[in-house]
């Protein structure tokens, strides 16, 4: 079974290929890439004219809490919201009570996702058994079973030596490591970021430091342990420095940022708003500044949702007493874009942070449109206009800050490994409008 | 139902206000017009007891319940609100939260839903989380009223117009004054207050004054002038604020000791008279005498400590009255 993508804008980051292409596709892979005019057979055609063809994206953090936590998300709505927003491929982030320490509990995950998933589901394993931050997990099975990098999360380790140990393992496995730069004694009991709006709300708060001596803490250990580090959610200017410090030395360290702080500050706090509660905290204006700046110079090399959809009662509180997290699948893509309306990227660079640099991170042969690859596939309307609508969201997690924005262009299609795994129920720009 | 819920709310300090501009919270100071801030000042007046003097009774309240939420402990400020109330001739119910539903697991969603359904007009709230009362004011029936009586470390707003009050009393105009609060500002609900009041009032200097421990990172932001030193910070002032410094500040790496805080951040006699001569002393109590404030001082002749606490009644009516009255079919 064969079926030709026709007279798409085919935009692939990974090649620099921007133009219009025929993309045929084969037993879920791309079989050949060819002029507009080229003449294929094949036993289904999509017109894509006046739609952009581009990588299916790649989510280095979604919270997909099953099994486990299935009172606030399941595989099968939140893989659904990813294939309804063109991210075809989801890094399962453990976290405390649905997390990873053996091969059995990755095959889990496999077998659901086989039956209800829309996306690729790649687990990301515990660092440390249970997340505890003591005993190192079962590294070597869990990379045998599949998982794409290990991690302790947010969870605190109980000493540095544990952190430097883990590192080496690791690397022994040629693990990739996720860091989440925190010092947790400078950032327990903290709420939002500090300084001028924790000031004047009295909040207690999360100084920029509490990230800034993680990440200093942790770079000295990549040093010494040769361990290849991915840093996960930067949020403070400091760190982005010290980052592009530890490139330029020429250790084996990437980064990202969720898309969030790249739009929200701590002025979306100002009016105790539970749903810009997030992990790290939405920093000022310079931070969100500073994180834009490294993305454009590189030294932040992806954009990720850092998913965490919510049931209703979790954000139904006063601000310290709701969970943080924002359900942040169906915009990301948008979000990313975004940036390219802002001038911060073009974009395929804009692109290339949402599809074949975080590829490269995890190791998959995906987030290309080259023959060969597998055919996850996004085509995109970049006439549609929509609003985010709460009762219109995918996810079971409806806990958004970003109700209301409007965004340019929408996901038409979405195909992973050549099926369609998501059709818009709008109708696709009509090929023969004759606008001129 | 899922956009009432999480779709960003009001802001604060709009939700405050009716159409008209009538108070329908009272949940902090920041952003309201200082002729608001003026009016609560002016329909105090009215509401003072004069000493040997028969309260009069103001039945603007009369049929209303107010309903005293104290998720949090407090003597002064729960009784003050209560007797403001009946002043009012409010029927008013004291609800001790900690003993009961919380502790039993209830959400303050579901405690609030319980109130409303026993005809509330008016939840007076103090609870340990900034925002709490913004949280009950943006779910509350729309025909409850929320008075915050201090929430967190964010707001305490009748304390900061009893304050004011006090200060008005004793100085008159706002616009000449230096103002100097000092101690504890990190931790203050009161402090923070009453700088938005102070500035709002367009006084003339704010000054806080504490060791850098104790005051957030940011607060220049909103309008003082920040001083580490006790003696630059009371010099010339008109009003000296005390904060009350808590005793387990100590154990947390905050201060070294009582003792040092007293000898640099104490006010004493001596310091007093680095100020100007007519210079008042107010502390919103309790006072840790020898902590923060030498007892000669807080019994002195230049402080109104105690003048605080009876204004607070009198503009606790104020606020009520005129919340009573931006409701429907009100009295006021």
């Amino acid at each position: 079974m064969n079926l030709l993508i026709r007279n798409a804008r085919v935009i692939d980051p990974a090649s620099g290929l921007d133009g219009q292409r025929n993309i045929l596709l084969n037993n879920g892979r791309i079989a050949a890439l060819a002029e507009a005019n080229a003449s294929f057979k094949a036993d289904e055609e999509i017109d894509a004219n006046g739609l952009w063809a581009f990588p299916g994206g790649i989510d280095l953090s979604a919270w997909l809490r099953e099994p486990g936590l299935d009172h606030k998300a399941t595989l099968r709505t939140e893989t659904r919201a990813a294939a309804a927003s063109g991210i075809t491929t989801l890094c399962y982030q453990p976290e405390p009570g649905a997390n990873f320490d053996s091969a059995a509990q990755v095959k889990l995950v496999d077998d659901l996702s086989q039956r209800k998933a829309t996306a690729r589901v790649l687990v990301v394993g515990n660092l440390t058994q249970g997340l505890k931050g003591e005993q190192l997990s079962n590294m070597g099975s869990l990379k045998k079973a599949g998982c794409v990098a290990v991690t302790n999360g947010w969870q605190p380790f109980k000493s540095l030596q544990t952190l430097r140990r883990a590192m080496e393992y690791a690397a022994t496995h040629d693990l990739t490591v996720f860091v989440y730069p925190v010092e947790h004694a400078l950032a327990a009991g903290g709420y939002m970021h500090e300084g001028e709006v924790s000031a004047r709300l009295g909040f207690p708060a999360i100084p920029s430091a509490a990230e800034t001596v993680a990440v200093a803490q942790t770079l000295a250990l990549a040093s010494h342990t040769g361990a290849r580090v991915h840093f996960c959610r930067l949020s403070a200017k400091l760190s982005v420095k010290l980052i592009r410090q530890g490139k330029d030395s020429g250790l084996d360290i990437t980064a990202d940022v969720a898309a969030h702080q790249l739009f929200l500050t701590e002025m979306d706090v100002s009016d105790f708003n539970p749903l810009c509660h997030v992990m790290p905290p939405l920093r000022s204006s310079r931070d969100r500044d500073a994180l834009r700046e490294g993305l454009k110079d590189g030294t932040i090399d992806a954009i990720c949702s850092d998913h965490q959809p919510h049931e209703l009662d979790a954000k139904l509180a006063p601000f310290q007493q709701t969970e943080p997290g924002i359900s942040s699948l169906e915009t990301l893509l948008p979000l990313t874009l975004r940036l390219v309306d802002e001038n911060v990227l073009s974009l395929p660079e804009a692109l290339r942070k949402i599809t074949s640099n975080p590829a490269r991170i995890i190791g998959s042969e995906a987030g290309k449109i080259a023959v060969g690859a597998p055919a996850d596939i996004v085509l995109f309307n970049p006439e549609s206009l929509w609003e985010v609508d709460l009762n219109a969201l995918y996810s079971a997690g409806k806990n958004t800050p970003f109700a209301g924005w409007n965004f340019n262009g929408a996901v038409q299609r979405t195909l992973l490994a050549g099926n369609t795994v998501f059709e818009s129920p709008h109708p696709s720009p009509s090929p023969s409008r004759g606008e001129g | 139902m899922l956009n009432a819920h999480l779709s960003p709310g009001p802001l604060p300090s709009r939700m405050q206000l009716t159409a008209d501009g009538k108070l329908k919270h009272f949940l902090t100071i920041e952003g309201l017009p200082p002729l608001l801030l003026e009016e609560i000042l002016d329909r105090a007046e009215q509401f003072v007891t004069l000493p040997n003097k028969q309260q009069k009774k103001a039945p603007l309240l009369r049929g209303k319940t107010v309903m005293n939420l104290f998720f949090e402990n407090s003597t002064r400020t729960r009784v003050t609100f209560e007797i403001a109330a009946q002043r009012l001739g409010a029927d008013v119910i004291n609800l001790d939260i900690r003993t009961s539903s919380a502790s039993k697991g209830e959400t303050l969603l579901d405690t609030v839903r319980n109130l409303e359904a026993m005809n509330a007009d008016m939840f007076v709230v103090r609870h340990e989380h900034a925002g709490a009362a913004h949280f009950i004011a943006r779910y509350c029936a729309p025909h409850i009223s929320v008075l915050n009586a201090g929430d967190g470390r964010h707001s305490h707003p009748t304390q900061a117009m009893l304050d004011m009050f006090t200060i008005r009393q004793k100085k008159g105009s706002f616009q000449p004054l230096k103002v100097a609060i000092v101690g504890d500002v990190l931790h203050s609900r009161v402090a923070r207050s009453q700088i938005h009041a102070l500035t709002t009032l367009a006084t003339g200097e704010v000054r806080v004054v504490a060791p850098k421990t104790l005051v957030p990172a940011g607060i220049e932001k909103m309008g003082v002038n920040v001083f580490h030193n006790m003696e630059e910070g009371v010099s010339d002032a008109d009003v000296v604020i005390m904060l009350r410094l808590q005793r387990e500040r100590m154990q947390t790496a905050l201060l070294p000791s009582e003792r040092e805080f007293f000898k640099l951040y104490g006010l004493t006699e001596k310091r007093m008279q680095l100020a100007k001569p007519d210079a008042i002393v107010m502390h919103p109590g309790p006072i840790n005498r020898g902590v923060e404030i030498d007892s000669q001082v807080a019994d002195g002749s230049q402080s109104v400590i105690l003048e605080q606490v009876t204004n607070g009644i009198a503009v606790r009516m104020a606020v009520m009255s005129m919340i009573m009255g931006s409701q429907a079919g009100g009295a006021a």
